[in-house]
């Protein structure tokens, strides 16, 4: 109902603001109502779909965060090579590249998704437990100071690209990675299913926005109902306590690397059907810092402030582009950080992993 | 660490009944929409960028070269010239931009072979230097051009950037640099008597594209996208303030390269009902672009220029590059030449300006033949050269522009 609020305010906004584009400093930035008004429901359901990837990405982000204190900057690129997990296992099943989408009929497309998306799962999954190990554990047992951390972060990010631009075509003959984005194999058509209020709503937004709330959900449940979540929740308020508690920190996080690059994979392949040539080395980079915000707009170490953060900055980023200008999709995204953290500084749910809350 | 491995076995089996919970929903709903897309068109896997028509900076149609009149690398065949005799070639060979200073080289290649096999006493030599396309890189190349006194002439520098920062090194050397690609307006105003640029400029592709979609597409309403690269915005704006009226302010937008998700753009373009969007950017960002507008039912006329004239476009855009207009200074290949290049060329298919490496080279081949043994004489010999190449006509202006400067459109078909 908050939204038809939204809608209200919308209106009355227009009818006061002149039907044309008011041109502010020069042109540089448009200040459109009209064409935000007129397209609201469609960048609603867009915005929707996007921000449902970023939650899924906040995920990681955050479970690191609230167990580590650690942002895991190379979160990107596990989502990055997530993408390639699911196209390399596609490729696996038999499919080439080609310009057409392939019709298998909607069962077996669905269990071919699904393979992918378990095989994007494994090596999201497989190459955050990895870089966990190989890049932060030593740092861990050397007690190393968490600026260390950070900077490793970063330089794993670049090592792991790099391999990707650069390592990986020479290993497989050239068929995957390297310069160029990867030739798209396509499983779904995209076609509206329903339109509402002139927003065309795709069969491809639905499986996405249900595929994510359905995981966040699980998530959520897996973390604040389960012996493991329980034990990731322990070492996120006090390690200290938890380790005497008989509660092994290593390998909840461990768990918690896992998890977040589990749920990475499965945001890779559901962006991967959304945009199927956006295969490419540098693919997660702009997702990454998007998500990063999302988990710190909703409250970094929150899980549910990742889901809120994520969708909330999904749609806000298209109606500040309608407002403002295409041109504007970052600034508008991190004006709204800014702005909320000057307000909320632990987000608008705040940090909760850790605390009694959750 | 007894007990981790069983643990992680435990959170992949919970991550798959996610999985699977979540697949559900997916079921359900794809399943309303049609995974699947049982008679979709016909297939797009041979898509490829055909030449349609060649047109002048006012969008007016000009009949292609007609290729028989062509110059032919392999003269009378009774050329004589020393052995050492060498033709440079800079570009980048190697890194990321390498595909346009490869197809370069290879046409040169087809020239040389050509030229050596039917002139024995006449044996030149083709040697690429590789700049990497980075200008860094190229200043360090240059001097070791100049330093070589076999070489006679120059073939590049490929790009732009490069050719502005090492200009100064070849002018110096009054060593003839004729290039078969940097298309940047201010490189002839650099007043460099050595410099020739065997294609039309920047400053012709964007009116004559604007003009050929007015007068002879017809289109009353266009969108003009532009991405964040100096190319995007200066051809954008050339574009259009040539477009005029046509040009739809209230649906002119731009993106940042490296953007995939274009919806806000797409939702724009799609509420201004336009006849045709023009893209000023390259293919990473028009492949993504143009799917994202054809899966939300906008059917304008996708229009873009060179940076999107690569077969790179076409595999990842796939079906929904199909009629595709793509502009490109840049002449199509011959069927003779392609089979001739497949076979000099390890079975490669010429590329992007690989005709423009073909002719220029078969120019200095040409001023060889003619007994030309000294650098200065080679730039007199191009100065004064007139003759039809494979793409065009070559003749230059005192700037070293040419004097008649044409442009291709092609379409995805």
């Amino acid at each position: 109902m908050s939204t038809l609020l939204l809608s209200d305010v919308l209106v009355s906004a227009h009818a006061a603001l002149p039907a044309h584009p008011l041109l502010l400093a020069d042109g540089v930035i448009d200040f459109n109502t009209s064409r935000l008004f007129s397209s609201f429901w469609s960048l609603t359901v867009d915005g929707l779909t996007y921000g449902a990837i970023y939650a899924l990405i906040a995920v990681g982000y955050t479970l690191v965060y609230g167990v580590l204190r650690l942002i895991n900057f190379a979160h990107s690129e596990i989502f990055m090579l997530g993408m390639f997990g699911q196209y390399a296992v596609l490729w696996g099943l038999g499919f080439t590249p080609q310009g057409d989408v392939y019709t298998q009929g909607t069962v077996l497309t669905v269990l071919y998704l699904l393979i992918a998306m378990i095989g994007g799962m494994a090596v999201s999954g497989g190459a955050a437990v990895g870089l966990e190990r190989v890049a932060y554990r030593p740092l861990r047992k050397r007690g190393a100071p968490s600026l260390t951390f950070l900077i490793t972060a970063i330089g794993a990010s670049f090592v792991l690209q790099e391999f990707v631009h650069f390592v990986l075509p020479k290993l497989t003959g050239g068929n995957f990675g390297g310069t160029t984005a990867q030739q798209p194999i396509r499983l779904v058509q995209e076609v509206t299913v329903f339109s509402f209020g002139g927003a065309d709503v795709s069969n491809v937004d639905i499986v996405i926005v249900i595929a994510a709330l359905a995981l966040a959900f699980l998530v959520d449940r897996f973390v604040n109902a389960t012996k493991f979540g329980r034990g990731i929740r322990a070492v996120a308020q006090d390690p200290v306590t938890a380790t005497l508690m008989g509660v092994s920190r290593e390998r909840v996080i461990m768990q918690t690397f896992l998890l977040g690059g589990v749920l990475a994979g499965a945001a890779a392949m559901l962006y991967s059907l959304k945009i199927p040539n956006g295969i490419i080395y540098s693919g997660g980079f702009i997702l990454g810092i998007k998500a990063f915000a999302a988990a710190v707009l909703g409250g970094i170490g929150n899980l549910r402030g990742a889901l809120l953060g994520g969708l909330l900055l999904g749609v806000m980023e298209l109606y500040g582009q309608a407002l403002f200008g295409t041109e504007w999709r970052d600034v508008v995204a991190f004006v709204i950080l800014v702005l909320v953290l000057l307000f909320r500084p632990t987000g608008i749910l705040g940090e909760s992993l850790g605390r009694a809350r959750a | 660490m007894r007990r981790s491995l069983p643990t992680a076995a435990v959170a992949v089996a919970m991550a798959s009944a996610l999985l699977v919970s979540g697949c559900a929903s997916k079921g359900d709903s794809g399943g309303g929409g049609g995974g699947s897309t049982s008679g979709s068109s016909a297939s797009s896997s041979d898509l490829s960028i055909q030449p349609v028509v060649q047109i002048d900076e006012s969008g007016k149609e000009v009949p292609a070269a007609d290729a028989s009149n062509a110059a032919d690398p392999a003269g009378d065949g009774k050329a004589k010239c020393a052995s050492t005799t060498t033709i440079a070639m800079a570009g980048a060979l190697t890194g990321p931009n390498a595909a346009l200073g490869i197809n370069i080289l290879d046409g040169a290649k087809v020239a040389v072979d050509a030229h050596n096999k039917a002139n024995a006493d006449c044996q030149v030599q083709l040697k690429g230097y590789d700049t990497e396309g980075d200008p860094q890189k190229a200043t360090q190349v240059a001097p070791t051009i100049v330093a070589n006194k076999n070489v006679i002439g120059l073939l590049g520098p490929a790009f732009s950037g490069e050719t502005a920062a090492v200009g100064d090194i070849f002018h110096q050397a009054n060593l003839l640099s004729l290039t078969a690609s940097a298309t940047n307006v201010d490189l002839t105003k650099n007043g460099w008597t050595n410099f020739f640029r065997g294609l039309a400029n920047d400053g012709v592709q964007g009116p004559a594209v604007a003009h050929y979609l007015v007068d002879t597409k017809k289109f009353t309403k266009v969108c003009v996208v532009q991405d964040d690269s100096d190319y995007g915005v200066g051809l954008a704006k050339a574009v259009t303030s040539a477009l005029g009226s046509a040009a739809d302010k209230d649906c002119a937008a731009s993106v940042k390269t490296g953007d995939k998700d274009f919806s806000a753009t797409v939702q724009i373009v799609k509420d201004a009902g336009a006849d045709a969007v023009f893209y000023a950017g390259y293919y990473a960002e028009a492949s993504p672009f143009v799917s994202q507008l054809r899966s939300s039912g906008v059917d304008a006329t996708f229009v873009s220029a060179d940076g999107t004239n690569d077969p790179e476009f076409v595999k990842q855009a796939g079906s929904s590059s199909k009629d595709a207009l793509l502009s490109c200074p840049c002449g199509p290949a011959p069927d003779q030449f392609a089979t001739d290049y497949k076979s000099t060329n390890d079975g490669r298919t010429p590329g992007v300006y690989s005709v423009e490496g073909y002719d220029l080279a078969t120019i200095m081949l040409k001023g060889i033949d003619s007994g030309i043994t000294d650098r200065a004489k080679l730039v007199d010999y191009v100065k004064n050269y007139s003759g039809d190449g494979l793409a065009r006509h070559y003749q230059w202006s005192s700037t070293g522009e040419l004097s008649s400067a044409l442009i291709w459109i092609y379409q995805v078909k």
